[in-house]
C-alpha cells in the first residue's frame, strides 16, 4: 500500500478533475498545488472558511468549498459544489483525517467520542462523500477518461500501535472499505486505491507527536508527487483498458 | 391513482407494469426490471444529478417573502451559473398545493431579490407574472456555494416531509443540474447495473436538465416541458450508432433521455454528440426515430409525461394500462412505482399463436404464465395498429428472433 516509486510518464493528470478533501494543509494542500502544477482541475474541500478562502486566494485556479465530512448534511452540498464548478469528476482523493484523542491516548483511556470522531470523518464521511459522488466517477469511466478514489491511507492502518487505536482502526476499516468497492466497481471502470504516503511533516504529525525529530520526517511535499504518479497511473491503466474494449467493441458491435 | 407520499416508498417494494410490444400488460416488482431486457439492449439513463432549486427570501422592494423555483438554464456549462429563469411564488411552503399558493407580489425588471446568501437581480419577466429572468450576482463558486447551501429540493404537497438532497439523487447522479430528480433513474442502482452488465446489456448515459414537473398555473402548465439543455457524450452517441446498426433496442430510462436523444436526432435522424437545447413535444404526432422501449413512472392522463408514451403506444392500451394501474394500486409521482413501455408493432395472429404473447423480455421463458386471463385475452383482442400515422411498424418477435445478432427486418425500414 505503499505507493509505487514509478512515475507519471504519461502525463495523465493534465486536464483531470480532481476533488481533494483536508485541503487546506498538510498532504492535502500539498496535493492540491501539486496536481494543478500537473495540469488537474481540482476542487478542495476544508472546514475552516477563512483557511479554505485564503487558499482559494493564493491557488487562484483552485475551487475552494467549506464543509466537513464528518457532518452527513454537509455531504450532498459538498458533491453539487465539487461537480458543479467542476462539471465533472475523475479523481476523488479522501484525504481529510481525524486522529482521534490529541495527544494519542491508550485505547482504554479513549473517549468513545474521539473513536466516533475518527470513524465519522476517515471512515463514514468517505463513504458518504464516494457514495455521492459514485455516478459522476462512473460517467468518467464510462466516457473512457479513466476515474479513480484514492483513499489515503497508513501504515497504522495494518500495524496495531499503541496509543494509536482509534486512528488505527479507522483507517484499518478505510483500507478494507477501498478494497471492497475496488473489487465492486473494477468491471464499472473505476479505480479505488488505498495508499500509505509514509510519516510526514505535517501539522497533524506535530499533533500525534510533538517531539518528533523532523528531519527524518518525508516532506508533504515529496509525499504528493509520489501520490500524484500513483494516480496518474492508475487512470492511464484505465485509459489503457478502455481503449482496448471499445476496439473490441468495435469489430464485434457489442459491449459485453 | 395513490400519491407515494414518502420517499422512502421507492425502495425495495416498488412495482412494475410492463407493457409489451403487442400490448400485453404484466405485473412484476421494479426491482425485476432487468429481466424485461434483453441482452444486446442498449440503456441509456440520465445522470443529471438534481440541484437544490427552491430557494426562500424575499422580493427586496415589496419586503415580500417569496419562494423561487430555478426551472431553466441557457446550457449546461459549469460557469453559465448567473443567469436562470424561474417561477416566483408568494409566502408558504410546499404543504400548500402549488395551485393553491398565494401569488407572488408584483415583480418588475430591474427588482431585486434576497434569497439568502444569494442575491440576484430580475432581468425581465418571461410572459407571465410567475415567470422570471434572474440573473445571479457574484463568482461562479459563490453561486455554486449559495444553492448548494441555501437551496432546498423542490417538493409538492404529496410528499409532506421535507425532503433531503439524498432523497432526490439517484444512484447515478452527476451533474447537479436537474430541477427535479429524473425519477425514472431511481430504479437503476448498481446491483441492477451489474445485472446489466453480466447479461450483455449495455448502458450508457447522458446529462438532461430535467426541469420542473408543475408551475401551479394551468396556462404556464401547458407550456411544460420548457426548453431543457442537454448533453450527449461522444461515447454514448457512437453506442447508439452501434445498437441501431446491428438492430439492438434502445431502451430509455425515463421522458428526459427519450427528450435529449430525439432532440439529439432531430437534424438527419442520428444522434449527434454534444451539446444542445430540448425543444420538441413528444407526444402522439412524434415518430419516434431512436427510442424502443421506456421505463417511466406512472403517469395520469393530460400530463406531459402521459402524452410522451403516446408516441409508445396507442391510446386504448394507455387507456387500458392506466385503468390496470389504478386497479393494482400502483402509486405515481417521483417516488412511486414505475411503467415499462415497448413500442407498439404489428403483433401479428401467427406470432401470437407460436408465442402464446409477444415477448418483451426473457425470450424463451415461460413468462405467458404471468399473463392474467384477461390481460391475456385483452392483449389478443383486435389491436389497432394506428395506420392511420402512417408509421412502419416491426414485426412482432417470436422468441427464436429474439436474437439480438439477427434484427427484424422491418426495423431498417422504419427508421
Amino acid at each position: 500500500m505503499q505507493p509505487t516509486q514509478q512515475i507519471d510518464l504519461e502525463g495523465a493528470i493534465a486536464g483531470l478533475r480532481v476533488a481533494v478533501t483536508g485541503g487546506t494543509s498538510g498532504l492535502g494542500l500539498a496535493l492540491v498545488g501539486e496536481l494543478l502544477a500537473r495540469g488537474a482541475r481540482v476542487a478542495f474541500v476544508a472546514r475552516n472558511r477563512e483557511r479554505v478562502e485564503r487558499v482559494a486566494r493564493e491557488l487562484s485556479r483552485a475551487h475552494g468549498i467549506v464543509g466537513d465530512v464528518s457532518q452527513k448534511h454537509d455531504i450532498h452540498p459538498i458533491a453539487v459544489q465539487v461537480v458543479g464548478a467542476l462539471g465533472g469528476l475523475d479523481v476523488l482523493v479522501n484525504n481529510a483525517a481525524d486522529l482521534g484523542p490529541t495527544p494519542l491516548a491508550l485505547l482504554g483511556d479513549t473517549e468513545c467520542e474521539d473513536l466516533e470522531r475518527a470513524l465519522a470523518t476517515n471512515v463514514v464521511g468517505p463513504f458518504r462523500l464516494t457514495k455521492a459522488l459514485l455516478g459522476a466517477l462512473a460517467a468518467a469511466a464510462r466516457e473512457g477518461r479513466g476515474a479513480v478514489v484514492l483513499n489515503i491511507s497508513s501504515d497504522a492502518a495494518i500495524n496495531p500501535y499503541p496509543r494509536w487505536g482509534a486512528y488505527g482502526v479507522s483507517k484499518a476499516a478505510l483500507h478494507h472499505l477501498s478494497r471492497i468497492w475496488d473489487a465492486e466497481f473494477d468491471a464499472a471502470g473505476l479505480s479505488f486505491l488505498s495508499l500509505d504516503p509514509g510519516e510526514m511533516d505535517t501539522p497533524m504529525h506535530a499533533l500525534a507527536v510533538p517531539d518528533a525529530d523532523r528531519t527524518v520526517l518525508k516532506s508533504p511535499a515529496v509525499a504528493a508527487r509520489e501520490l500524484a504518479d500513483a494516480i496518474g497511473n492508475a487512470i492511464a491503466g484505465r485509459r489503457r483498458r478502455s481503449s482496448r474494449a471499445s476496439s473490441a467493441t468495435a469489430t464485434t458491435g457489442w459491449a459485453s | 391513482m395513490i400519491p407515494a407520499s414518502r420517499p422512502a416508498s421507492r425502495f425495495h417494494d416498488a412495482k412494475l407494469l410492463v407493457v409489451d410490444a403487442c400490448g400485453n400488460l404484466h405485473h412484476t416488482p421494479r426491482s425485476r426490471f432487468v429481466d424485461w431486457l434483453r441482452p444486446g439492449d442498449l440503456v441509456i439513463g440520465n445522470d443529471a444529478a438534481t440541484l437544490p432549486a427552491s430557494l426562500c427570501g424575499e422580493h427586496v422592494q415589496s419586503h415580500a417573502s417569496i419562494e423561487v423555483r430555478l426551472a431553466g438554464r441557457r446550457s449546461l456549462a459549469a460557469h453559465d451559473v448567473h443567469r436562470f429563469f424561474a417561477l416566483v411564488l408568494g409566502a408558504g411552503d410546499h404543504r400548500t398545493r402549488t395551485e393553491n399558493r398565494s401569488p407572488p407580489p408584483r415583480i418588475a425588471a430591474g427588482d431585486h431579490l434576497a434569497l439568502g446568501p444569494l442575491r440576484a437581480t430580475v432581468e425581465g419577466m418571461r410572459g407571465h407574472p410567475r415567470l422570471v429572468a434572474l440573473h445571479f450576482a457574484g463568482p461562479t463558486d459563490a453561486i455554486w456555494a449559495g444553492l448548494a447551501r441555501h437551496g432546498r429540493p423542490i417538493q409538492y404537497a404529496h410528499v409532506p416531509e421535507p425532503l433531503e438532497l439524498w432523497d432526490v439523487w439517484t444512484p447515478i447522479a452527476g451533474p447537479p443540474v436537474a430541477f427535479e430528480p429524473p425519477s425514472a433513474g431511481f430504479a437503476v442502482d448498481w446491483q441492477a447495473l451489474a445485472e446489466m452488465r453480466s447479461r450483455g446489456i449495455e448502458f450508457a448515459s447522458i446529462t438532461h436538465a430535467a426541469g420542473i414537473s408543475s408551475t401551479g398555473d394551468d396556462e404556464l402548465d401547458r407550456q411544460l416541458p420548457f426548453d431543457e439543455p442537454y448533453r450527449i457524450p461522444a461515447t454514448t452517441a457512437a453506442a447508439i450508432h452501434r445498437a441501431r446498426r446491428h438492430g439492438r433496442r434502445i431502451v430509455a430510462i425515463g421522458t428526459t433521455v427519450v427528450r435529449a436523444v430525439e432532440a439529439a436526432a432531430v437534424r438527419d435522424g442520428r444522434v449527434h454528440a454534444g451539446d444542445g437545447m430540448a425543444k420538441l413535444r413528444i407526444d402522439a404526432n412524434h415518430d419516434l426515430r431512436i427510442v424502443d422501449a421506456i421505463l417511466s413512472g406512472t403517469h395520469e392522463p393530460g400530463d406531459s409525461h402521459y402524452e410522451m408514451l403516446r408516441a409508445f403506444a396507442d391510446d386504448q392500451t394507455l387507456r387500458r394500462a392506466t385503468e390496470e394501474l389504478a386497479a393494482h394500486g400502483y402509486r405515481t409521482h417521483e417516488f412511486g412505482d414505475s411503467v415499462f413501455f415497448a413500442r407498439m408493432h404489428v403483433c401479428n395472429a401467427e406470432n401470437r399463436s407460436q408465442t402464446g404473447g409477444c415477448k418483451v423480455g426473457r425470450p424463451g421463458t415461460a413468462d405467458a404464465a404471468l399473463l392474467g386471463t384477461k390481460d391475456r385475452s385483452a392483449g389478443h383482442g383486435a389491436r389497432p395498429v394506428d395506420a392511420s400515422r402512417g408509421r412502419s411498424r416491426r414485426a412482432c418477435h417470436s422468441p427464436a428472433a429474439a436474437n439480438p445478432w439477427s434484427p427484424p427486418t422491418a426495423r431498417t425500414t422504419s427508421r
